[in-house]
C-alpha cells in the first residue's frame, strides 16, 4: 500500500537507440523504455533480475566505456545511450547426459572452443551477476567439473559474456553442461530419497494413506492443529568448499 | 547506511531488539485467531474487488474484477471468418506454455512415443518457474512421510483442496526429486548426498529442497537443456490466443499469434496441454507482483471460453515479503527461504507481530494489519509502507557467511541498490504472487474438455485456497509429467474431427445475451506499462482508461 506523497519528479535525458526522451529520474532502464512508450516483446522477461532476457548495452555521454547490465536492475543516469539486445546466437550442443563422463574430454569434445580463451577477462567484466566466468571456463577446460559447476551456478544465461567473447565461446551453455555433469555424475544421489522411493514402491505408506483418507473433516483439522513441528536445526545451511 | 534518515531510525530499533528476539519464541496462531485475522485483513475478503461472472461454466461465482474483465471480453479472432483449413503446424501433442510444467509435459509426452510441439509467449523458459527461489517440497527424510506432507498441504489450503490431487502431489514428490537428480539438477546436498532441507511456511517437517536461491532457475534450465537435447521444438514468441474444438467437443489444437510478424498460425493436434501459468500481471487490487511479464491469465481465458470449469478463482495468494524498498524493485520476491532460515518480521519499533512461518495468507494479513490498524509500518520516502525482514539474524543464528551461501540471489539483488542484507534488514510488504485456483483437473491432469490437459498454475484444486511454499515447483513437475503422459495416451487413441471455433461464437453470443457491451478483447497476452501520455498520443489524443 502507499500513502499519498505528491512530489515533483526530476526528469533526465536518455537516448533510446539514439532517440532522446525525457523520463523521471530513478527508473530502471526497463521502466524508462516503457515510460517512453516502448511496448516490449523482446528484451524483457521476469522483470526481477532472474531470467536474463533484458541484457542491455549502454554508454554514458563522454565516457569511452561500453557498459552492460540487466535493464530491469540498472537505474538510468542522465544522458545515457542505451539499447536492448533482443537475441544473441549461441552454440548449444546436444548430448545424452546419461552417456557422458564427467571429465575434460567430454567438455573438450562438445565445446572445443573453450581452449581458444584468450584470458582477456571480458566475460567476467560484463557479467551482471559478477561471476568469475573466465575462471569457470578454465575449470571446464581442465576438467574440474565441480569447480566449473560451482562458479557458474548463479548464471542467468543472459548471454552478455557470449556477446563479447573474442574467442567466440558460448560460456553459459558450457556451464549448463558442467552443472548437469556434476549433478548427474559427481554429486552422490540422496540416500534417504532412495530409501523413501523403495518404501513407496513396497507400499509401506498404503495403510497410513488409507487411514488419513478415512478421516472426517473435523478429525483432519484436529490432527492438523495438533501436529508437532520439527524444531529448526541451526547449523550453517551450505558447506561448500572455498578455495 | 543506504536507508534514508526516516527509515534509518527504525533500523536502529530493529538492531536494538535483535539480541533479545534471538532468545525469544513467538506463539503460533490458533485456528480461531487465524480465521479472524484472515477475515479482517486478507485482501480476498475485500468483497468490492470481486464480481460474479455473467457467463460460462462458473457463471454466478465471483472472481477478481481484473480477471472478470478478461473473461467477459471478446476474442481476438472472428469465429465467423477465420480460416481453419490452412494448417501451419501439425503434431500429436501441443503444449501451450514453455515454463516448467510445459517442458516437463513435453519430456514425458515424447517419452511416451508421441510427437510434441511447444508454443510459448516469450522465450522458452521465460516463466514464473525460473523466479521460484526458495525450494521444492518432498517428504523424503526419515522423520517425514507423504501422509504428513498431505496434512500440511490440506491445512495450508484451508481443508478444501481436492484430496485426490493432493495425494498425487505428495506421493509423486520423491519420484520427481529423483527424476530431477538424474537429469543433473544440482540440489544443495551434504557430501554424502543427503539433501539440505529447511522449513517453509506451514510445513511440519523440514522438507524444502533447494538449489541455493535459484531453485526454479536450476530446474528450468536443466529441463530445457534436456528437451533441446531430445530435439523437442518450441515456437517462441507465439502465444496461443484460442483453442480449437472439433465437432465432438474434443480439443484439437490452437490458434497462435506471432508477436513479431503479427500472423495468426493454426496448430492441429490430437491433444493439448495447457501450461500457461497464472495471472500476476493483472495486478489484482492494484498490488505489485512477483510474477513474470507474461503472467496474464491467457490460459484461463481461452480454456474458459472453450467451456472448462474453474475452481477457487476467488482467492489470490499474496506473498508476504515483496520488496517495499527501494522503489526500483517494488513488489519483487524476497524468498520465503529468508524466513525459513530464521529471519524475523518486525515492525517500526523492532517488535515481532506474527510467527514468521505461518501460512502465507496469514503472514500477509498480519503485515497488512501492522501497517494499517496497528499503525506500526515503516514509511519510505516515496510513500510505500512496509515492515522489516530482519535478514542479518540468519548469520547470527547459523554462522557468519550463511546468507551469502544460501541466498546469493537475494544478496546480489539488494547489493545492486547498495543494501547489504547480511548487515541490514530489508523492508517488505505483501505482493501478488500466485493464482491459488484455476482450471479444474483430475489426477491425470485431464479437464472437463476431452483432449485438454492442464498443469501448473493455470490448474486449480491441489492447493485449495492457499498454496504452501515449495509446492508450486512440485506441482508443475508432478502434474506436468502426468499431463504429458495423459496427453500422449489420448493422442494415440484420438481420431481427429474437424476443428471449429463454434465455442468462441457461442461464448460471444452468451456475452451479448448477458448484456455485456464492451470493446474489451482477450487474452491480454502482455501488459501495457507505457506511460499514460504515450498511450493517449498513440490513440490520437483520445484519453484511455
Amino acid at each position: 500500500m502507499s500513502v499519498a506523497i505528491q512530489r515533483e519528479v526530476e526528469q533526465v535525458d536518455v537516448f533510446i537507440m539514439g532517440k532522446r526522451y525525457q523520463v523521471p529520474k530513478g527508473l530502471t532502464i526497463l521502466k524508462a523504455l516503457e515510460y517512453a512508450g516502448y511496448r516490449l516483446v523482446r528484451g524483457v522477461g521476469c522483470r526481477a533480475g532472474f531470467c536474463g532476457a533484458c541484457a542491455t548495452v549502454y554508454r554514458k555521454e563522454g565516457d569511452f566505456r561500453l557498459r552492460v547490465g540487466l535493464a530491469c536492475q540498472t537505474v538510468i543516469e542522465d544522458r545515457m545511450y542505451l539499447t536492448q539486445i533482443p537475441f544473441y546466437p549461441a552454440v548449444k550442443k546436444t548430448y545424452d547426459i546419461e552417456q557422458l563422463r564427467p571429465d575434460a574430454d567430454t567438455i573438450l569434445r562438445l565445446y572445443p572452443e573453450v581452449t581458444r580463451c584468450l584470458q582477456c577477462n571480458t566475460c567476467r567484466k560484463v557479467c551482471p551477476q559478477d561471476l568469475d566466468v573466465m575462471r569457470y571456463i578454465a575449470a571446464a577446460a581442465r576438467g574440474d567439473i565441480a569447480k566449473a559447476a560451482d562458479l557458474s551456478f548463479d548464471c542467468l544465461q543472459c548471454g552478455l559474456c557470449t556477446s563479447r567473447c573474442p574467442a567466440e565461446i558460448s560460456h553459459y551453455n558450457v556451464a549448463t553442461l558442467a552443472r548437469r555433469l556434476y549433478g548427474r555424475h559427481l554429486a552422490p544421489p540422496a540416500p534417504h530419497l532412495t530409501a523413501r522411493i523403495r518404501e513407496l514402491t513396497e507400499g509401506q505408506f498404503d495403510k497410513e494413506v488409507a487411514q488419513m483418507r478415512a478421516l472426517s473433516p473435523d478429525q483432519l483439522q484436529t490432527l492438523y492443529a495438533e501436529r508437532d513441528i520439527e524444531p529448526e536445526e541451526l547449523v550453517p545451511v551450505s558447506k561448500k568448499d572455498e578455495d | 547506511m543506504p536507508y534514508p534518515e526516516v527509515m534509518a531510525e527504525s533500523v536502529k530499533k530493529v538492531e536494538a531488539t535483535r539480541e533479545r528476539r534471538l532468545r525469544e519464541t513467538f506463539p503460533r496462531l490458533t485456528p480461531q485467531e487465524k480465521k479472524a485475522l484472515l477475515e479482517s485483513y486478507h485482501p480476498d475478503y475485500r468483497s468490492e474487488t470481486f464480481r460474479p461472472l455473467a457467463v460460462g461454466p462458473n457463471a454466478g461465482q465471483k472472481v477478481p474484477n481484473e480477471l472478470a474483465d478478461l473473461l467477459e471480453a471478446f476474442s481476438r479472432i472472428d469465429p465467423d471468418t477465420f480460416d481453419l483449413s490452412r494448417v501451419d503446424y501439425e503434431t500429436d501433442v501441443l503444449i501451450i506454455g514453455g515454463g516448467g510444467a510445459g517442458t516437463a509435459a513435453a519430456l514425458t509426452a515424447q517419452e511416451a512415443g508421441t510427437r510434441v510441439l511447444i508454443a510459448t509467449k516469450l522465450r522458452w523458459g521465460d516463466a514464473n518457474t525460473i523466479m521460484a527461489q526458495g525450494g521444492i517440497q518432498a517428504a523424503d527424510k526419515p522423520n517425514d512421510s507423504p501422509v504428513r506432507h498431505y496434512l500440511d498441504v490440506m491445512g495450508g489450503g484451508g481443508f478444501v483442496n481436492i484430496p485426490q490431487l493432493v495425494w498425487a502431489l505428495v506421493l509423486d514428490a520423491p519420484l520427481v526429486i529423483r527424476w530431477l537428480e538424474q537429469l543433473g539438477v544440482m540440489f544443495d546436498k551434504e557430501p554424502d548426498g543427503t539433501m539440505i532441507t529447511v522449513h517453509g511456511g506451514g510445513t511440519s517437517r523440514r522438507r524444502m529442497h533447494s538449489c541455493r536461491d535459484y531453485t526454479g532457475m536450476e530446474i528450468m534450465r536443466t529441463l530445457r537443456d534436456e528437451a533441446r537435447n531430445r530435439g523437442i521444438q518450441a515456437l517462441e514468441f507465439r502465444p496461443a490466443v484460442e483453442l480449437l474444438l472439433d465437432d465432438a467437443g474434443n480439443c484439437v489444437g490452437a490458434i497462435l499469434y506471432d508477436l513479431e510478424t503479427e500472423e495468426y498460425l493454426v496448430v492441429r493436434a490430437k491433444s493439448v496441454v495447457l501450461a500457461t501459468g497464472g495471472m500476476g500481471r493483472l495486478h489484482v487490487q492494484g498490488f505489485p507482483t512477483t510474477n513474470h511479464y507474461g503472467a496474464t491469465a491467457d490460459g484461463l481465458v481461452i480454456a474458459y471460453r472453450a467451456g472448462a470449469e474453474m475452481i477457487f478463482m476467488d482467492t489470490v495468494q499474496y506473498h508476504p515479503t515483496g520488496a517495499a524498498f527501494p522503489e526500483q524493485i517494488l513488489g519483487q520476491l524476497v524468498t520465503e527461504k529468508v524466513r525459513g532460515l530464521g529471519a524475523h518480521l518486525v515492525n517500526c519499533d523492532g517488535e515481532r507481530f506474527i510467527y514468521e512461518l505461518e501460512t502465507r495468507d496469514a503472514v500477509s494479513a498480519a503485515i497488512i494489519r501492522e501497517c494499517t490498524t496497528v499503525g506500526k509500518g515503516v514509511v519510505t520516502p516515496t510513500g510505500m509502507v512496509g515492515v522489516w525482514l530482519d535478514s542479518p539474524m540468519i548469520d547470527l543464528l547459523r554462522g557468519e557467511g550463511t546468507i551469502r551461501k544460501a541466498l546469493p540471489a537475494m544478496v546480489r539483488q539488494y547489493e545492486r541498490f547498495g543494501i547489504d542484507i547480511t548487515k541490514e534488514p530489508i523492508l517488505v510488504y505483501p505482493t501478488q504472487h500466485y493464482q491459488n485456483g484455476g482450471i479444474v483437473m483430475k489426477e491425470d491432469s485431464s479437464t472437463s474438455i476431452p483432449g485438454l490437459f492442464v498443469a501448473g498454475e493455470v490448474s486449480g484444486g491441489v492447493h485449495g485456497r492457499n498454496r504452501l511454499m515449495g509446492n508450486s515447483l512440485l506441482d508443475i513437475l508432478v502434474f506436468g509429467r502426468r499431463a504429458g503422459v495423459s496427453a500422449a495416451q489420448w493422442a494415440k487413441a484420438a481420431t481427429l474431427g474437424t476443428p471449429t471455433l463454434r465455442h468462441v461464437k457461442e461464448y460471444h453470443e452468451q456475452l451479448i445475451r448477458a448484456g455485456i457491451n464492451t470493446d474489451r478483447i482477450s487474452p491480454l497476452v502482455l501488459p501495457d506499462y507505457t506511460a499514460p501520455h504515450t498511450r493517449i498520443r498513440r490513440l490520437g489524443g483520445v484519453p484511455v482508461g
